[in-house]
C-alpha cells in the first residue's frame, strides 16, 4: 500500500497517495482544479497551463507536479482565476471558435470552462487565422479551426492506439496538428473506434454523421458547470 | 432625352432588415420608376461551402433571429435527402411540424400585434409618435399583452422541440433529436384554449378592418400578380411540406403538384445591379410576367381548402370577398396572416393530442445522396434550400431562395403604385408618402436580412432625385 501524504489546497487539508499528482489527489478529494489538456489515462504534459497552481509560492502545473508532505497549494484565488481566464481568452481568439454552430457546443470543455470562469465575450481582438479542414476520412472530420493544441489526440494515438496518427508540426503561432500521411487523414490507419477519435476536448476531431444527436438540455454541461462531477465527490 | 427626378426612401421601418426606396420622377414630376433596394450583403451561400452537411441546419438558421426555425427545417429537409431519409418516422415528422407551427404562430403574432397593428389601429396617417407598439400598449393594453403571450407560447413550443427558443438544434439529418414529454405537452395543453380564443379575436380584428375599409384598401398598393406556394397532394394548405403550385391573378393554374426537387425547371432568378436581392420568376412566363407573390395571401389563394375547421371557415369568408377568385389586395395579407395563425394553433392542438409525439423512434437513414433540396412555407412565404455535397460530406454548392426574395418584384410594384398615387406633379416627400410606402411594404412582413442573408436595423430613408439625377429632397425615419 502506497504511503499517505498530507498537504493543503487553499487551506483545506487533503490526503493523497505517494506518486499522485496534485490534480489527481485534488480530484479524489473533490476539489476541482480547472484543466484542459489533461485527461485521465493519458500521460500529462502540462501544455495548456490552465491547471497552474501556486505550490509553496511557485507556479506549477497541477497535472504534472507530484504531491509532497506538507506542501501548500493555492488554487481558487482571484489571481489564478484571472490567469486562467486569459489563457482561455487567448485560445478562443487564436482559433476560429464559432460555438453557435459547432456540434461540440454543450459538450465542449473549452466552452464549458469559459462559462465556468465567467467569460462572456472575448477580451482580445480575434486573429481569424486561416486553418485547414480535413474531411477526407470516411468516419472522422478534422477541423483545425477549433484545435487548441492540447495534444490529447497525439498522446492517445501514440500511447493507447499505438498508431501515431497525429503529431505536432511547426513552432509558435504556426504550430499545428498534422497527420502521419503523405496527404490526408484518409491515408492514415485511424479508425473510428480509436481512442484518438474520442479524446478531443473541443470540436476539432468529430465523428461524422453523428452531430447534434443529443438535444439541448441533455448535453454534458447544459445543467451543471464543468468540474461539478469532481466537486460532487467531496464528502 | 427624357427628363426625370429621383426620390429615395431609406430606411423602411418596422420590417425586419434594412432597405431603401428610390423614386425617379419625370419632368412633369410624375413617378417614372420605383425601386425598392435591398442594400445589405451577407453571403451565406458562399461561406458555408466546405462545412460538413450535418452542420448546415444549425448554421444557416443564423441568417435570421425572427424565423430561424424555417431555415433550420428547410435545411434539415434538404439534409434528409442527403442521408437518404425519404420518409421520416411519425415522431420526427410531427415534432418538426409542431416546431414549424409554433414558429408560424409566434412570427405572425409578432407581426400582427407589434409591427402592423399600429397602422391598423391608428390609421396610416396617424402621428408616428403614437403609431407604434408603445402606442398600442398604451391605448390597447390587452392587445399588446395578447401579442406578447401568443409569441411566448409559440417560442416555448420551439424551445420544447428545438431545445432553444432561438437557434436550436432539434432537426437533424433524417429526423429529430428529441420527442415531446408528457410534462412538456401538458404545459401547452393548459393554455391552448386561451391561444385559440386570442387567435380567433385577432382574426376578427383583421377581418373586420379589411371588410370595413375594403373600398380604401382594395386599390391601395394593389396589383394583379401570380401566386405561388406549396400545396398538399389533395390541394390542402400545408405549411411544412407539399408540391409547388402557381396560379395566375385570376386563378388559372400555371403549374400544379410539381415535385419541388425539380424547382429549377420552373423557377429561376434574375440579378439586378441596384439591389442585393435577386428577382425570382416563373421560367415559362419570363421575367416580365413570371414574377409572383408568396406568403399568407398567396397561400390562401393557391390552396383548395384548409384542413382545420375554423381556419377553413375563415378562408371561405376571405375568398367570398373576391367571389372565390384569387385576392390580389395587398392589404389583405394581414387578414390572410391571421387565418394562418388560427390554422397554426388548430394544428398545434391536433399535434399535442397525438401520441406519436411521445414516440422514441427519432431518426432514419438510407442511401446517401450528393444533393438535397428542402422547401417549406415559412411565415413570409415559400423558402427554398438547395445544397450539393462532395464525396467528403462537405457543402460545395448552396442556393437559398428566401421567402422575402420571392416578393421582391411585388415590393417594387407596391411602392410604384403608392408613389404614383401620392406624387402627382409636386416633387416633394410628404409624410403621407413616407407612411403609405411603409404600410405597403410592411403588409408583406418582409425580412430583408434573410432575403439577402444580411443583418442590421431597418430604419427608412427617402431621397428624391430630379430628372437630371440631382438629389432634391431626402427624409429619414428612424
Amino acid at each position: 500500500m502506497s504511503k499517505q501524504i498530507t498537504f493543503s489546497i487553499d487551506g483545506v487539508e487533503v490526503k493523497g497517495k505517494e506518486g499522485q499528482t496534485i490534480l489527481q489527489a485534488a480530484d479524489e478529494a473533490g476539489i476541482y482544479i480547472p484543466r484542459l489538456c489533461y485527461m485521465e489515462g493519458l500521460v500529462p504534459h502540462g501544455s495548456c497551463r490552465v491547471c497552474t497552481v501556486i505550490v509553496n509560492g511557485k507556479p506549477q502545473t497541477a497535472c504534472t507536479q507530484p504531491i509532497a508532505e506538507g506542501m501548500t497549494v493555492e488554487n481558487d484565488t482571484p489571481e489564478l482565476k484571472e490567469h486562467r481566464r486569459n489563457i482561455i481568452d487567448m485560445l478562443f481568439i487564436e482559433g476560429n471558435h464559432f460555438c453557435m454552430f459547432c456540434e461540440k457546443s454543450g459538450n465542449c470543455e473549452l466552452q464549458a470552462l469559459a462559462y465556468r470562469l465567467g467569460i462572456l465575450s472575448p477580451k482580445f481582438p480575434y486573429f481569424f487565422p486561416k486553418k485547414d479542414i480535413d474531411a477526407t476520412h470516411p468516419d472522422i472530420f478534422l477541423d483545425l479551426n477549433r484545435c487548441i493544441l492540447c495534444g490529447r489526440c497525439v498522446e492517445a494515438s501514440k500511447d493507447i492506439d499505438r498508431k501515431g496518427v497525429f503529431d505536432f508540426v511547426g513552432r509558435g503561432i504556426n504550430k499545428k496538428i498534422a497527420v502521419n500521411a503523405e496527404a490526408n487523414l484518409k491515408d492514415t490507419n485511424l479508425a473510428i473506434a480509436d481512442k484518438a477519435a474520442d479524446v478531443c476536448p473541443v470540436g476539432s476531431i468529430n465523428k461524422k454523421h453523428t452531430a447534434f444527436a443529443t438535444p439541448i438540455g441533455k448535453r454534458l454541461y447544459d445543467v451543471k458547470p464543468i468540474g461539478s462531477e469532481i466537486e460532487e465527490r467531496k464528502k | 432625352m427624357s427628363k426625370s427626378k429621383r426620390v429615395i426612401i431609406e430606411p423602411v421601418t418596422r420590417v425586419e432588415g434594412h432597405g431603401k426606396v428610390s423614386l425617379l420622377l419625370d419632368e412633369n414630376n410624375k413617378v417614372k420608376q420605383a425601386r425598392f433596394h435591398v442594400v445589405e450583403f451577407r453571403g451565406f451561400e458562399r461561406f458555408i461551402q466546405g462545412r460538413p452537411y450535418w452542420e448546415i441546419p444549425v448554421l444557416v438558421q443564423r441568417l435570421c433571429g425572427i424565423c430561424p426555425v424555417s431555415h433550420h427545417l428547410a435545411a434539415a429537409k434538404a439534409m434528409d435527402q442527403i442521408v437518404g431519409a425519404d420518409k421520416l418516422t411519425p415522431t420526427a415528422e410531427k415534432m418538426r411540424r409542431l416546431m414549424h407551427y409554433g414558429q408560424m404562430f409566434q412570427s405572425h403574432a409578432l407581426h400582427f400585434f407589434h409591427l402592423c397593428s399600429p397602422d391598423l389601429l391608428f390609421g396610416f396617417d396617424a402621428d408616428p409618435k403614437i403609431r407604434n407598439v408603445i402606442g398600442v400598449a398604451a391605448k390597447y393594453p390587452e392587445l399588446a399583452v395578447q401579442g406578447v403571450m401568443m409569441r411566448k407560447y409559440g417560442q416555448e413550443i420551439i424551445k420544447a422541440t428545438a431545445g432553444k427558443k432561438i437557434h436550436g438544434t432539434g432537426a437533424i439529418p433524417g429526423g429529430i433529436n428529441k420527442n415531446l414529454s408528457i410534462a412538456e405537452r401538458d404545459v401547452f395543453l393548459k393554455d391552448i384554449k386561451q391561444m385559440l380564443d386570442w387567435s380567433r379575436s385577432a382574426l376578427k380584428i383583421a377581418k373586420d378592418y379589411t371588410v370595413e375599409n375594403l373600398e380604401k384598401l382594395t386599390p391601395f398598393a394593389s396589383f394583379d400578380s401570380n401566386h405561388l406556394s406549396l400545396i398538399r397532394s389533395d390541394g390542402a394548405m400545408d405549411l411544412y411540406h407539399g408540391n409547388l403550385r402557381a396560379i395566375t391573378a385570376d386563378g388559372k393554374k400555371i403549374f400544379d403538384q410539381v415535385d419541388y426537387t425539380n424547382y429549377l425547371d420552373y423557377i429561376t432568378e434574375e440579378v439586378k445591379s441596384w439591389s442585393y436581392m435577386k428577382f425570382p420568376f416563373i421560367k415559362s412566363l419570363g421575367p416580365q410576367n413570371g414574377w409572383y407573390r408568396v406568403g399568407p395571401l398567396a397561400r390562401i389563394n393557391t390552396c383548395d381548402f384548409i384542413d382545420t375547421p375554423e381556419a377553413e371557415a375563415a378562408r371561405k369568408e376571405f375568398m367570398a370577398v373576391t367571389s372565390g377568385k384569387p385576392n390580389n389586395i395587398t392589404m389583405a395579407y394581414h387578414w390572410a396572416r391571421m387565418i394562418e395563425t388560427l390554422h397554426s394553433i388548430e394544428k398545434i392542438n391536433e399535434l399535442l393530442n397525438d401520441k406519436d409525439l411521445q414516440g422514441t423512434d427519432l431518426v432514419v437513414k438510407g442511401k446517401r445522396r450528393s444533393e438535397g433540396i428542402g422547401l417549406l412555407e415559412a411565415p413570409r412565404g415559400t423558402l427554398f434550400h438547395h445544397y450539393k455535397i462532395n464525396d467528403d460530406d462537405q457543402i460545395v454548392m448552396a442556393n437559398l431562395i428566401v421567402s422575402t426574395t420571392n416578393n421582391n418584384e411585388p415590393f417594387n410594384r407596391a411602392v410604384q403604385k403608392v408613389a404614383a398615387d401620392h406624387i402627382d406633379g409636386v416633387a416633394e416627400i410628404t409624410e403621407g408618402l413616407l407612411n403609405h410606402i411603409e404600410v405597403a411594404i410592411r403588409a408583406y412582413d418582409p425580412c430583408l436580412s434573410c432575403a439577402t442573408h444580411a443583418m442590421g436595423k431597418m430604419p427608412l430613408k427617402v431621397t428624391l432625385f430630379d430628372y437630371q439625377g440631382n438629389e432634391i429632397a431626402s427624409k429619414t425615419k428612424e
